[in-house]
């Protein structure tokens, strides 16, 4: 997995709460077998005008001027400024696929979706909370300054604004560790092999129809 | 010290290693494996050249891209070239590493969390996982179960692990009995109505109080399934003798004197008297109506008796502004009644409601009534090739046919449209499944969550009603 340690880019605004995974990439390219490729896709149904297909030359279609990620000053954005409870819905990676295949490193929200969340770390794309206000502000700032950018560290836990102005953010320790180290964390888990094997033995016997096959 | 929750129980019989930072081992007994989630695990598995940990804790099916027509032609049947590659991968994997996979053809094939419990493979006490957050629905058998990414996927296939973090523990209580015509759909709707789509977010929860204890495994599964919608990764219903009656006999069941040890441990698994929750909501389970969503959020849902919102009347901006939105989406106006929706479409499946229980509650608004000439389509697709042959015995198909619905082949269908079976835009649909979002059911499509009885009522009048209208 690819490392994380400081990131410092363009941030979009995504002023809608409850932004679902299904919003974020449609149904209709989970039919993908590889993991690559889903940037054009990302918010397919608000960035373009028509219905999207997989496997479509999407340079072809219309755009739809409205949304943020079709304006010139967030074309080249890596960091997403959310509102609540993104990425509810459902479990599909496919969703942080297609946030880190655009160029998004980081997302910030006052809350995300549990397995949203989660998944996010797996591919090395940094979702942070900060609290309501703090989002008000940096929505606020980024609405105000073309070229708005946010410069986050994971190492020391904060989000610096251009004028300095630094917020710290909580993360789990195992994750962070993981990430600023682009660690594989089956090979971490496997280090443990040893005491899976212990913990099968225990139930085997005393939860022995855990291990029965179908008949 | 306090005792112990159902969820504390669960998650300390699964406790490999607790680590130092706070993170955790837990063991997975079952994973259940579909065609949409599974081939880039399968893939990092070979990239990394490892192999499965326990091949048989793991049952394949496919069910998001099967077709609900033409099933004798098997996979040749799927049309769409990209959705038939994702069946035959999961084919090749399941048969490259021995997995057993119910395949297209097989009686056994259906929707992931419709199989697990028919086959008894979901069993009381284990813990569970799928590619799917909809896998919450096994949670109804006391047992943890959540939805994970594929990238856990590949990690469950590797270790028999997963690294999790404990959640706190949330007791939803739904108190009285429920009032006839009112089903587990709308006892979760509800519940969603009132603590919100994130309401559940960082928590396990636990469903209980009389009106769940009252209701059949099927209205648990419903209740259990729609808990990601609450924003919980885990929703539970405590063991007792429904649950004992449904897992008996099934054919991964346990028999014999493993029969009695199984049970003997199944009976501990509930909450402790004096068990302590971070959150307890309670509900009055005789006051709930039947329920309709109006919104994009399944937390926009109300009383078949309400009206769709006004944002003049919501204070807060972001709401407000939510409302607005939704509306202009639903095509519907502020104050509008729910029953003058007008519909186009109604679909009756999906994971959280194709069961057998669900199809004999539609059969019986719909029978000797015929479906609304005012509808486009009105569709039952069950849940599984088991729950098909048990409907088709019981002649629920033909009262199905006979009032105009279509009677299709197991699968996800349009619960998310990736398979043919989809709204066109601007299209109204009763729908039994679990979220409303922009474009889930076809894009522009309009979708209403209701219960299965609600779908049926709504198919033979053509916009919603209060199916307790027709229960005489």
């Amino acid at each position: 997995m690819r490392a994380f340690t400081q990131h410092q880019g363009i941030v979009a605004p995504m002023d809608r709460s409850n932004v679902d995974t299904d919003m974020i990439i449609p149904k209709q390219f989970l039919k993908s077998i590889k993991r690559t490729g889903f940037g054009p896709n990302l918010f397919d149904e608000l960035r373009y005008l028509d219905e999207g297909k997989p496997d479509q030359d999407c340079s072809q279609r219309p755009l739809n001027p409205d949304f943020i990620l079709n304006q010139d000053r967030y074309k080249n954005a890596s960091v997403l400024l959310a509102r609540s409870n993104f990425g509810c819905g459902s479990s599909r990676e496919h969703a942080p696929w297609a946030l880190d295949d655009f160029g998004f490193r980081v997302i910030i929200a006052p809350s995300f979706a549990d397995i949203f969340y989660n998944n996010c770390f797996k591919n090395g794309l940094l979702p942070i909370v900060l609290p309501e206000e703090v989002v008000d502000q940096l929505f606020r700032e980024t609405e105000e300054k073309d070229g708005y950018q946010l410069t986050v560290d994971l190492e020391a836990k904060t989000v610096t604004t251009p004028s300095g102005e630094s917020f710290g953010f909580d993360v789990d320790d195992f994750r962070r560790h993981c990430l600023l180290n682009g660690l594989d964390d089956i090979g971490v888990t496997l280090e443990d092999a040893e005491l899976i094997r212990d913990y099968e033995e225990k139930r085997k016997q005393t939860a022995p129809w855990l291990f029965n096959a179908g008949n | 010290m306090a005792g112990k929750t159902l969820y504390d129980k669960l998650w300390d019989d699964h406790l490999v290693k607790q680590r130092d930072d706070g993170s955790a081992l837990i063991y997975i007994d079952r994973q259940l494996l579909h065609e949409v989630t599974s081939p880039q695990a399968f893939e990092g598995l070979r990239l990394a050249g490892r192999k499965p940990w326990r091949i048989d804790a793991n049952i394949a099916t496919p069910d998001h891209n099967v077709p609900t027509t033409d099933r004798d032609k098997g996979i040749d049947g799927i049309v769409d070239p990209v959705s038939r590659t994702q069946v035959e991968t999961l084919d090749k994997n399941c048969d490259e590493f021995g997995i057993l996979e119910f395949k297209i053809k097989d009686q056994r094939q259906g929707i992931v969390h419709v199989i697990g419990p028919e086959q008894g493979a979901t069993l009381p006490g284990m813990s569970i996982v799928c590619g799917d957050s909809h896998t919450s629905t096994h949670g109804a058998f006391g047992c943890l179960a959540h939805g994970i990414g594929t990238s856990e996927v590949e990690h469950v296939l590797a270790t028999q692990c997963l690294v999790q973090k404990k959640m706190k523990n949330m007791l939803v209580k739904v108190n009285g009995k429920l009032g006839p015509g009112v089903t587990g759909k709308d006892v979760v709707l509800a519940i969603i109505g009132k603590i919100g789509t994130a309401g559940g977010t960082g928590y396990a929860i636990e469903f209980g109080g009389e009106a769940i204890r009252g209701l059949s495994m099927e209205g648990r599964m419903t209740i259990c399934n729609m808990s990601i919608e609450a924003g919980a990764r885990v929703g539970m219903v405590a063991v007792d003798d429904t649950t004992l009656d449904y897992v008996r006999g099934r054919p991964f069941s346990p028999k014999g004197d493993q029969w009695d040890k199984a049970v003997a441990y199944w009976n501990t698994l509930h909450s402790d008297d004096d068990a302590e929750f971070d959150k307890v909501v309670e509900l009055d389970g005789a006051a709930i109506m039947p329920q309709v969503s109006w919104g994009t959020s399944p937390e926009m849902v109300t009383g078949v008796d309400g009206a769709v919102p006004d944002p003049a009347r919501e204070e807060d901006p972001i709401k407000r502004e939510g409302i607005v939105r939704a509306l202009k989406y639903m095509g519907l106006q502020p104050n509008q009644k729910i029953t003058d929706i007008k519909l186009d479409r109604v679909f009756i499946g999906s994971c959280t409601n194709s069961r057998i229980e669900d199809l004999r509650e539609a059969a019986a608004v719909v029978k000797g009534r015929k479906v609304s000439p005012s509808l486009k389509q009105a569709m039952v697709v069950p849940g599984s090739g088991l729950v098909k042959v048990q409907a088709e015995q019981e002649g629920l198909d033909k009262i199905f046919i006979e009032a105009g619905l279509e009677w299709r082949d197991p699968g996800c269908s349009m619960c998310l449209a990736m398979n043919a079976d989809k709204l066109g835009q601007g299209e109204h649909c009763a729908s039994t499944s679990n979220r409303n979002f922009e474009g889930r059911q076809g894009f522009g499509g309009r979708t209403h969550l209701v219960s299965p009885a609600m779908a049926a009522a709504a198919a033979v009048t053509g916009h919603f009603v209060d199916v307790r209208e027709l229960m005489h």
